[in-house]
């Protein structure tokens, strides 16, 4: 951090602190950032997570309150001479039976996220993400129970991160901005383009190596792994840009394939998915003419 | 077995030359310094490489390394650390303890323990050789997952490796097994041992289940890599996710492998200095137990983001949710064991009470953890490695260090530095903390595990993890200072009863503990034990 961030620093600590007691929205990392995003997707573990979070603080408050009375009141230096019991059912009984009905209400909680979670059924669109050392292809099935004619594309970190990322690059990773947002690392050449409001079913793959498709503001992460189609689904609420990383380790650049995706409203998507429809048939048409053998993969 | 038990002619002391002493020992405690020795070696090499980690991680760019070496560094970190270091320093405690808590004459196989120890410095000087070999070392994590670990060059270096690992640990399971069901003196039955005992009891046969999974898994993918077979790969329709399920039936009670013995030397240490019995001895054994079969049936909460069936997603959840049952009854029975005590704070218990506030920690986060769909998001980010940095530093390294502190009068013959002791604890546990919390923040902020370069969003928390980290380092070398002076230098001796209020066998021996001890089995008087009258 530079000295002029100081100042920003300090407030983005403020959101920080904030967002622990408060809850507040974002979608993609902010510096100083202390607790998992609300997530943008209809389907979020936000609330489990903080159920979960509260309930452990409140135990512990209780737990390492008691041990600290208890090293406080029974020192040896304050004259405490050691009792002699060393047993007691009444609470030995309390503390299995207690912790097992707060486990009733977790497990309940989650029980209920995971089947949300994973019902795929009802999906309007299908897109299939195959991971590779060290990028992601982007294929677009079907839209609206159309199947959509060729739409697919590698995605893969943008080069300005691409070139400070080298060892002893000597370039400055907090010049790498898009809109006054950091995105070193988390910015792609070619970002995946997916309409807000439609619930879209992801069938996830790897085609080398296994990987794991991450975005943190869908609220979950799912495997690429060969050989096995595994599906996951997302109803983005707002437009915009979010950010994420493959998550499961791939090589030596792992840490180097962000995923990008980018949340727009339907009417923009359409006419989006369109000009790629279109450009797709020009590119075959052209390919056509000059007779290539097999179609040459995009990217 | 009646063999040890009798009597050997030449019990006079230890062998005079160097190499007939060490090397060829077939004595407990000479094999139990040994393996000490091994894992605090271990300690410092599996520390340096978390040292390259946490420097290249300081600030965002690659300044030092690059990413492939960064990944040899994660792997290798992990592998010493858990084979190398937390392991053999538990087998350390058993080969020195279990014999004189038990009240027996030697461990019951004394020749296999020597065997079980020398393949270890073998098997570790293959595995870090490959750091030194064309291709490298492996850098697909300690997990091995295929086909990832199947593209390194060193993949026949490392499995035989951790099969020279396995035969190693499964010896020295069968040993203690031996030792605590044959060897107890009369008198005492095996609801009168330590916890500690009990503890090693579970463990080794948690080991001896799951060491040749591991080994299976391990040599599937050696005919995988080089005989053309396809367990794991899909194209010949094998399938990579049965390696992790295979991997983590050994991997999770292997985590509990490295719980189970520090909550043995916990239970021993608190009684001591809270002057009261263990609160609750047969809730303790019962826990202990209880953790051990939980364990073989969790295995899958590794593997939440794999694409499990939602059925298979609910029954692991829930599972794992039920071992918070037996934990926390271990907890509130340690707190139990203060409340009335008459406590004081040497170094031994200082580390014991900051293991229970900060393995709970560690235990929170495990409960957060297994709760499937939030684990969706914690899976594979810095929060799971804050996790199983707070059970495994401040959890199983936090109990080593205070049974080193607890035990080394009765070793050495000599108190160590409490001044010293004191200085490396507060030191140790300011600093891991500042190492491993921030760690939270950036897992759920976004932050994969095992990537050498990040956002500029994760900065200031990698440095601060990143100046606990070297703060941590350099704490453990006054650990080591402490050590050497209380050996050779200390001029205190210590009692036989080391600790006002320490029960138990091993404080009825002479310190240091004489080359032979219990050549005639103990009477056990059950006023002597750490754990009061079992009869209620």
């Amino acid at each position: 951090m530079t000295s002029g961030g100081i100042g920003r620093s300090v407030s983005a600590w403020a959101a920080g602190a904030m967002a622990l007691f408060g809850g507040e929205a974002w979608a993609n990392p902010v510096p100083n950032q202390m607790n998992m995003t609300q997530g943008v997707s209809e389907w979020s573990p936000y609330a489990m997570h903080m159920v979960a979070l509260w309930v452990c603080v409140v135990i512990g408050v209780i737990v390492f309150g008691a041990m600290f009375i208890a090293m406080f009141r029974f020192r040896k230096s304050r004259g405490a001479v050691a009792e002699k019991w060393a047993h007691s059912t009444k609470l030995e009984i309390v503390w299995t039976v207690v912790p097992v009905i707060i486990l009733i209400f977790l497990a309940n909680l989650a029980t209920g996220g995971l089947t949300t979670f994973a019902d795929t059924t009802g999906a309007d669109m299908t897109i299939k993400i195959t991971g590779y050392q060290w990028k992601w292809r982007y294929d677009y099935v079907d839209y609206k129970g159309k199947g959509v004619d060729k739409v697919g594309f590698v995605s893969k970190l943008e080069e300005s991160s691409d070139r400070t990322r080298q060892l002893k690059s000597n370039l400055d990773p907090d010049k790498i901005q898009v809109d006054g947002y950091n995105t070193y690392l988390l910015d792609v050449d070619k970002p995946l383009v997916v309409p807000v409001g439609v619930k879209i079913r992801f069938i996830i793959v790897g085609g080398d190596v296994i990987h794991s498709w991450w975005v943190p503001a869908l609220g979950w992460k799912m495997d690429a792994i060969p050989g096995i189609a595994n599906a996951a689904w997302t109803k983005i609420k707002e437009p915009g840009v979010y950010r994420g990383q493959c998550a499961e380790l791939c090589g030596q650049d792992h840490g180097f394939m962000p995923i990008v995706v980018k949340a727009v409203p339907k009417a923009e998507f359409e006419q989006w998915l369109a000009t790629q429809e279109d450009e797709a048939k020009i590119q075959k048409a052209a390919q056509t003419a000059q007779n290539a053998p097999a179609p040459v993969p995009q990217g | 077995m009646a063999h040890a038990a009798t009597h050997d002619h030449d019990h006079h002391g230890a062998p005079k030359g160097f190499f007939q002493r060490w090397v060829m020992s077939t004595n407990h405690k000479d094999i139990g310094t040994l393996y000490l020795i091994f894992s605090l070696t271990m300690f410092f090499i599996g520390g340096a490489f978390a040292m390259v980690i946490r420097a290249e991680l300081f600030k965002p760019g690659m300044q030092l390394v690059q990413p492939y070496f960064f990944n040899e560094m994660t792997t290798m970190h992990a592998l010493v650390m858990i084979f190398g270091a937390i392991m053999p320093a538990f087998v350390g405690l058993a080969n020195w303890m279990v014999p004189l808590m038990v009240g027996a004459p030697d461990m019951a196989l004394p020749r296999m323990n020597n065997l079980s120890f020398w393949i270890l410095p073998f098997a570790f000087f293959m595995l870090l050789s490959t750091l030194f070999m064309p291709g490298g070392g492996p850098a697909g994590g300690w997990t091995m997952y295929p086909p990832l670990s199947l593209q390194g060059e060193s993949v026949a270096y490392v499995i035989f490796a951790i099969h020279l690992m396995g035969i190693s640990s499964i010896m020295g399971a069968i040993n203690i097994i031996a030792t605590i069901l044959n060897m107890r003196a009369p008198g005492m039955d095996l609801l009168k041992m330590p916890v500690f005992v009990w503890s090693w009891l579970i463990t080794a046969f948690l080991l001896i289940a799951v060491m040749p999974v591991l080994a299976g898994a391990v040599t599937m993918l050696l005919t995988d890599k080089y005989f053309h077979t396809n367990f794991f790969n899909a194209a010949g329709g094998g399938d990579p996710v049965l390696f992790q399920h295979i991997f983590w039936f050994f991997g999770h009670p292997e985590v509990y492998i490295m719980i189970l013995p520090a909550f043995g030397i916990i239970s021993e240490i608190i009684p001591t200095f809270a002057r009261k019995p263990i609160f609750g001895y047969r809730a303790m054994v019962f826990a202990i137990a209880s953790i051990a079969f939980l364990s073989f049936i969790v295995w899958a909460h590794h593997m939440f983001a794999v694409g499990l069936p939602m059925g298979a997603e609910i029954f692991f959840m829930y599972a794992t949710m039920l071992i918070a049952v037996p934990t926390g009854v271990k907890v509130f029975n340690w707190v139990s064991t203060m409340w009335g005590g008459s406590m004081t704070f040497e170094t031994p218990m200082l580390f014991s009470i900051a293991f229970v506030i900060l393995f709970t920690i560690g235990g929170f986060s495990g409960l957060m953890l297994a709760l499937a769909p939030a684990d969706f998001q914690y899976h594979d980010t810095y929060f799971v490695v804050a996790h199983f940095h707070y059970v495994l530093v401040t959890g199983a390294a936090f109990s080593i260090m205070a049974a080193a502190y607890y035990w080394i009068p009765k070793w050495s013959g000599h108190m160590y530095s409490e001044t010293w002791g004191k200085i490396h604890f507060w030191s140790s546990v300011i600093s891991v903390n500042v190492l491993f919390f921030p760690q939270h923040f950036l897992g759920l902020a976004g932050m994969p595990r095992r990537i050498p370069d990040y956002n500029v969003a994760f900065a200031n928390f990698n440095m601060i993890s990143s100046i606990g980290g070297f703060w941590f380092g350099a704490s453990q070398l006054i650990f080591l200072g402490v050590i050497i002076h209380c050996v050779f230098f200390s001029k205190k001796k210590a009692a036989d009863r080391s600790w006002e209020g320490a029960k138990g066998l091993e404080w009825t021996v002479p310190s240091p503990a004489p080359f032979h001890t219990f050549d005639v089995p103990p009477v056990i008087h059950d006023d002597e034990l750490a754990h009061g009258n079992t009869d209620h």
